[in-house]
């Protein structure tokens, strides 16, 4: 009324909320020297004690990418990189660690408790020592001995190469060989860490696998390589990342995941997102090139991605399926948020090789502030896929009208028994809805909550439930903004 | 006085729709509000609700004696202000029953109570179903979606039900109503009248006026109130129609 807002004045005045956790660096490093070169790889190699196998690996991977170019494509924006200013090698040592919750940002803890984060987690998070370090300790070994009792070999991916080298020869790069693309030839060159998680035959996880359990998960550095193998009839969910805030200094992330599923196997994997976007000028904030790509490598397999993406200032990510078996499933669920001058390019690639292959995409995308949202997508149908079938689905929310939202999808049918189906909406959230909110006593930044969390119910519907709960809180908090 | 509205203008991009209306409502009153379209009634509905674009060049609204200028649409509704909307949104994904208790509880909030417990959300929504004779598959769906049009028009109701208002504003309700559906919804109004809270029932047509009974009646004409009256005063505007008024002003 009075205050003389204009038509998009609130939506803007909300959707300009800034990412409200600041860098920290207390990490006591052990470095390697800035820039990349062949000592750097033997460095990081001979720091992890790997085996020479490992290190040629890392040699050819590296040789690889150097006759590479950067790739242009994408629908994002951003200063070159200077790859030689980064440091390619820093093992975590030990946190600071404070003494209670009470020398903890406020700021921070109030995030931690409107995701509802628990108070041991909450002091695991922040970086306190824990008091009850026996608790945690027993949870983790419990943990881990419901694993060993089925045989399941979950570890950091170091380990595994030390531990597991038989698997880890047969299986890394079958999916994403380092010649795949240029950060996928990085990341194989310089990867720090990561997890590697092997479900044997006929093994039901019983619990969800989340790197939070992982001994050593802490830090995982920037170059993260995580690879899970399900042998026939296995199967296993998979959670990486937390809505908790992260924080990290570096700002070129460039993980690998890669997923295998033989015959009858399934893999769930869900992903929340929540790396430092920049501030609320652009100024900062990650850039998280990814790879991921699951095979379906044998019959009836079925690899389902479901992501939430609200971090980064920008993304580069395509979970991708290669469906090899036959009858093998392949799906792809995505909310991805963007704020301020946050820029993502995501999408999903499905090939499918096998016959009577299936695959769904289902995409949302939201923009607010100045932000651009693409959705990529390739659906590839070879000409043996004989009966396959594919139905993507691509939807856009506008926040307010300063920010895009962008639609690519690719398709390339080889054969005539395949049905393809693509649905594309573009919507904004209308001053209508808001005010039939706020009508009923619902202020604006939760009705906005609420609203995005309608639109994007689909796919939160895919979440492990308790990962869902935060992820709907998350949405809104990203999307929060100074209208108190 | 609940609501007091005096000398109000209200223009919306510069161009003036109300010009000088004045209303006083007690508790406990229905008052009808009447007048042929374009005559400024669901401005009135909107500048007592907050809605922004609406701006106010002269006089004031009162409500509980304080002038609402400075409250938010929100602080408005969760001081007891409801709008039976003439045409309801839909908020895809969002399930009636999830949008009633994020209501409920920022209407607690406002107050400093405490959540509402499930269990006792839930009794009160079967309760005021009933009252509105909605199915529970319709508090199953997301807010209006796919709803008819009769659907919305109760569901309005249904919530007007569970927010126990202090002042409801009905605008254009009956509009496009059938007669059953006209029924229930006064059937929602008449059971919720109370000496404790107001209604203010903006229609065009004096039908529903047959199925609730309004203390007063308003005539509207060019962004003002030309002439008011008992219940009869509707019976003579069906009577005469809205040319007689055109003569008053």
């Amino acid at each position: 009324m009075k205050d003389g807002k204009g038509k998009n004045g609130v939506l803007e005045e909300v959707t300009s909320g800034e990412y409200k956790y600041g860098f920290v660096t207390d990490i006591e490093m052990d470095m390697a020297p800035k820039g990349l070169n062949e000592d750097i790889i033997r460095f990081i190699s001979s720091k992890k004690n790997e085996p020479d196998w490992m290190l040629e690996l890392r040699l050819k991977a590296f040789r690889h990418w150097q006759k590479m170019k950067e790739p242009k494509w994408a629908h994002v924006k951003y200063p070159p990189i200077d790859f030689q200013d980064i440091i390619y090698y820093a093992a975590p040592k030990k946190k600071k660690q404070l003494e209670s919750l009470n020398e903890v940002d406020p700021e921070l803890l109030d995030t931690f408790n409107k995701l509802g984060i628990s108070l041991e987690e909450q002091k695991m998070l922040a970086g306190v020592a824990v008091d009850a370090v026996i608790d945690s300790v027993s949870v983790k070994t419990t943990f881990q001995d419901t694993l060993a009792k089925h045989d399941i070999i979950f570890c950091s991916f170091s380990e595994a190469v030390q531990n597991h080298p038989e698997l880890i020869k047969q299986y890394m790069g079958k999916a994403v060989p380092y010649t795949d693309n240029y950060y996928a030839a990085l990341n194989t060159a310089v990867f720090s860490d990561g997890s590697f998680c092997y479900i044997p035959k006929d093994v039901r996880c019983p619990i969800e696998l989340s790197t939070y359990f992982r001994i050593n998960a802490a830090n995982t550095g920037q170059f993260e390589r995580t690879l899970i193998v399900a042998e026939e009839g296995s199967y296993v969910s998979y959670l990486e990342g937390c809505t908790a805030p992260q924080r990290d200094e570096n700002q070129l992330h460039a993980a690998i995941v890669e997923i295998i599923a033989m015959d009858d196997a399934e893999v769930k994997y869900s992903t929340v997102q929540n790396w430092y976007p920049g501030d609320k000028n652009g100024k900062g904030g990650i850039y998280n090139f990814v790879t991921k790509r699951g095979l379906c490598k044998g019959r009836s397999s079925k690899i389902s991605w479901t992501q939430v993406e609200t971090g980064s200032a920008i993304t580069w990510k395509y979970p991708s399926c290669f469906l090899m078996g036959d009858n093998s499933i392949g799906e792809f669920y995505s909310v991805a948020v963007t704020n301020n001058y946050q820029q993502a390019d995501t999408g999903s690639k499905m090939v499918h090789i096998g016959k009577n292959t299936k695959s769904t995409i289902i995409s949302k995308g939201i923009s607010a502030g100045k932000s651009n949202n693409s959705y990529r997508g390739l659906v590839r149908i070879s000409k043996k896929a004989a009966n396959s079938r594919n139905f993507s689905q691509c939807d856009s929310l506008l926040l307010g009208d300063q920010c895009g939202a962008h639609t690519f999808p690719y398709i390339k049918t080889g054969n005539e028994t395949s049905i393809v189906e693509h649905e594309a909406t573009t919507s904004k959230i209308s001053e209508d809805q808001l005010f039939y909110c706020r009508q009923r006593g619902i202020n604006t930044e939760k009705a906005i909550g609420l609203i995005v969390n309608g639109y994007a119910k689909e796919v939160l519907n895919k979440l492990p439930m308790e990962f869902a709960v935060e992820a709907q809180k998350l949405l809104a908090i990203t999307l929060e903004g100074s209208v108190g | 006085m609940l609501l007091n509205i005096k000398d109000l203008h209200v223009s919306i991009n510069g161009k003036e729709i109300l010009k000088g209306f004045n209303l006083g409502v007690n508790k406990g009153e229905v008052h009808a509000i009447m007048g042929p379209n374009g005559t400024g009634k669901s401005t009135l509905a909107a500048a007592i609700t907050g809605r922004e674009g609406y701006e106010i060049t002269q006089g004031e609204i009162e409500y509980k004696g304080k002038d609402i200028e400075d409250l938010s649409p929100d602080e408005r509704a969760n001081e007891g202000i409801f709008l039976s909307f003439q045409y309801p949104v839909e908020i895809p994904g969002v399930s009636m029953t999830n949008f009633m208790r994020t209501a409920i509880n920022a209407q607690r909030e406002y107050r400093g109570e405490e959540s509402i417990p499930a269990g006792e959300f839930l009794k009160k929504m079967e309760e005021k179903k009933n009252l509105v004779d909605i199915h529970s598959k319709l508090t199953k769906r997301s807010v209006n979606e796919g709803f008819s049009g009769g659907e919305k028009k109760k569901n309005e109701i249904f919530q007007m039900a569970m927010l126990e208002p202090m002042l409801a504003i009905l605008d254009e309700t009956d509009s496009g109503l059938d007669i059953d559906a006209l029924k229930v919804v006064a059937r929602g109004v008449n059971a919720l009248r109370s000496d404790e809270n107001a209604f203010v029932i903006i229609t065009h047509y004096q039908r529903l006026l047959d199925y609730i009974e309004p203390d007063f009646v308003h005539v509207m004409w060019d962004g003002r109130i030309v002439k008011s009256g008992g219940k009869r005063l509707a019976l003579e505007l069906e009577e005469k129609g809205y040319d007689w008024v055109k003569e008053l002003y």
